[in-house]
């Protein structure tokens, strides 16, 4: 008994530290769902683009970890901004279907662009700091666990500041609740979704730049399975709804650990999707889905 | 002068006569001539172009060395290469090309088992008999009714012998009793070793403390080790490739698993060590046909040799192809002529033949019985550990 305890206690650990990855996914395609009713398929190749940047600011430009992870943000913001211009605002008036297909054959053009750019081998990400490893008793994490959490914590605090309290926010809210009126009112529609796209590509990038520091490799298909999961993590907590995405995303990390760790793990990602089916079915609107109204 | 012309066209027709006579002569005289042409097939551009060349390299190799001490059957050896480009379809027409056209008396190559299955049935059609130096898939040698092929052989062992030769180390050298296993359930490779290792540590006597599977491409690996602690095993066998094994050893490291970790020739890249970093491969051993550490003096001496000839150090399928070249060779001395279905029954009959790592002797399903080795990654550096005959 006490062994499974300790165990639980562990893959609750390990489940933390996995799901605060998905949550930083998921936070940018909850935005972008909120304000443009998008689900950007090709959001997990931006936070494979985020990773190379952060890999090549560290080899290349011989960076440190924070100002890695600020340029990679920057990058990928930067790349989010021209793929709406680009592949999504001409299709702005399309039927969703169409900007569903489109999404999908952006993140088709990422992947395979860095196949052909940086090729299919995975790169090993330089350890920019040395992992120090605490005991907790029998419980073992380590420091970039802890690096993972806390930033994932701070960049979501950053991100509600930025909706609920700034100028841009309330604009951004705006757009989400009744497109049109905003438009009325003179807020600069594309400029916000700009913005939009540019926030959640900044998240995604420091996802995959910690997943770099977490994992030591990085490779240009990354970002497929880690994207279906944040979206699932999105799903869960409300689509649309920012504390949903955080939330559904550590749940998501810790009953992927759970299902692992004590029943199997070939039912893992049965278990995710799982989950996906079932709150689809039950409540649609997700975990958050009634108590929060506030949309980005 | 009509007299003359009718001479002169049955002198000329005497003379196309004789020319043809003696084409025909000509001909035959090629058939017995002085040179054996041996056709290689291999992916010389593509995307495994580097395996093919490197095997072409070490079977050119031991064919110059053949001609340098005279030959076969008194004759020179005339290699005929021709590229697949990496591609089965392509595998298929250069097989066909070197068996219709160029007439060769044996086959050599390609290297992957998708190409080397392409072009298996031509070779049996013809009766040509046909070494692919670097096929590991079972089925090669094999057909789908467990009937062995008569004239398909290879010079590798097959992936089920890795775990074999894992397990046995395992009881025998690390005096281990309760393995847990880690497998890469997307991939038939991983699935295979993984039931051969458990078969032949139970059979020792050994135990499988838990089963835990992956899928490659997966990242987080912590929830299934945290499993596998938990049941306190003396080791843990991680049938793979190195891309997921490297993080597994990684993580393993981190949740204080510190128990060896037994693999496979999936493991055997730089990479490695890059990803999993050093100070976590402490313990850790795979299962490798060559390593330049060997101090078998056959294997020195191949390596002396490939390095002059070629101003590089060999790899693997260098061995390989050198190991392929000596088989047809040495086959063909055997059989005593360039016959295909004499020099294939000599080639199953195959025994104790010395090759660049050893002995090499053909198991019933024309497989080579060879000597495997332990490589231990202790400080992120493959040495060699110990080797194991079975």
């Amino acid at each position: 008994m006490d062994t499974l305890l300790q165990q639980f206690f562990q893959q609750l650990i390990n489940g933390i530290s996995l799901g605060s990855i998905y949550a930083l996914i998921a936070l940018g395609y909850t935005m972008i769902y909120g304000i443009i009713k998008l689900i950007n398929f090709a959001h997990g190749d931006i936070y494979m683009i985020g990773a190379y940047f952060g890999f090549f600011a560290t080899t290349q430009l011989g960076l440190g970890f924070i100002p890695a992870i600020i340029l990679s943000m920057a990058g990928a913001a930067i790349v989010g901004i021209i793929i709406e211009r680009v592949a999504y605002r001409p299709m702005r008036n399309a039927p969703r279907i169409a900007i569903l297909i489109t999404a999908i054959g952006v993140s088709f053009f990422l992947e395979y662009s860095m196949i052909l750019l940086v090729s299919p081998q995975p790169r090993t990400f330089p350890a920019v700091f040395t992992p120090t490893v605490y005991h907790f008793g029998p419980l073992v994490a380590n420091s970039q666990q802890l690096v993972i959490l806390i930033s994932a914590l701070i960049l979501m605090v950053a991100l509600s500041y930025i909706v609920n309290s700034t100028k841009a926010g309330k604009a951004m809210r705006a757009v989400s609740f009744d497109a049109d009126a905003a438009r009325l009112m003179g807020i600069n529609i594309d400029r916000v979704i700009s913005m939009t796209f540019a926030l959640g590509s900044a998240l995604a990038a420091a996802g995959g730049v910690l997943v770099g520091v977490y994992y030591n490799s990085i490779d240009p298909l990354m970002g497929m399975m880690p994207g279906l999961k944040a979206f699932v993590a999105a799903v869960l907590g409300g689509i649309g709804i920012i504390p949903g995405a955080m939330m559904g995303g550590i749940i998501l990390g810790v009953v992927e650990a759970m299902v692992s760790g004590f029943l199997s793990s070939t039912f893992r990602d049965a278990a995710a999707f799982g989950i996906l089916i079932l709150i689809l079915l039950y409540k649609p609107a997700g975990l958050l889905g009634k108590n929060v109204r506030e949309k980005v | 002068m009509r007299k003359w012309k009718k001479i002169a066209s049955a002198a000329l027709a005497a003379m196309v006569f004789a020319s043809v006579m003696a084409g025909c002569g000509g001909k035959k005289e090629e058939a017995k001539s002085d040179t054996v042409k041996i056709g290689a097939s291999f992916e010389l551009t593509g995307n495994v172009a580097n395996y093919g060349k490197a095997i072409l390299s070490g079977a050119k190799m031991a064919f110059d060395e053949a001609n340098a001490k005279g030959g076969v059957l008194g004759k020179k050896i005339v290699v005929v290469e021709s590229d697949n480009k990496s591609e089965p379809s392509e595998s298929g027409n250069s097989i066909t090309k070197l068996v219709t056209q160029d007439k060769v008396v044996a086959i050599v190559g390609p290297a992957t088992s998708g190409c080397v299955a392409a072009g298996a049935p031509i070779t049996e059609a013809n009766k040509i008999p046909h070494i692919a130096p670097s096929a590991t898939a079972p089925g090669i040698t094999v057909d789908n009714n467990g009937k062995v092929r008569p004239f398909m052989f290879r010079a590798c062992f097959i992936d089920p012998f890795q775990g074999q030769v894992m397990a046995t180390f395992a009881s025998n050298s690390l005096k281990v009793k309760n393995v847990a296993i880690l497998l890469d359930s997307s991939s038939d490779y991983s699935k295979g070793l993984a039931q051969v290792f458990q078969e032949t540590l139970e059979k020792a006597g050994g135990n499988i403390v838990v089963k835990e599977a992956f899928l490659s491409k997966d990242l987080d690996f912590k929830a299934s080790l945290t499993k596998i602690k938990a049941t306190n095993p003396e080791a843990v066998y991680v049938p793979g490739y190195y891309e997921e094994v490297s993080k597994i050893i990684k993580q393993a490291r981190e949740i204080g698993l510190d128990v060896p970790m037994l693999g496979c020739d999936g493991w055997e890249s730089p990479k490695l060590a890059e990803i999993a970093g050093k100070d976590a491969l402490k313990n850790c051993y795979y299962v490798s046909a060559f390593s330049a550490q060997d101090t078998d003096p056959s294997v020195q001496a191949f390596i002396k040799a490939y390095k002059e000839k070629y101003q590089k150090e060999p790899d693997i399928f260098a061995m390989q192809g050198y190991n392929g070249g000596l088989v047809v060779i040495d086959a063909i001395k055997r059989a005593g002529s360039t016959d295909g279905t004499a020099i294939a029954k000599a080639m199953a009959e195959t025994k104790d033949l010395p090759v660049a790592s050893g002995k090499l002797t053909y198991d019933a399903n024309h497989n080579p019985i060879m000597s495997a080795l332990i490589i231990s990654l202790d400080g992120g550096v493959p040495s060699l550990k110990e080797k194991i005959s079975l």
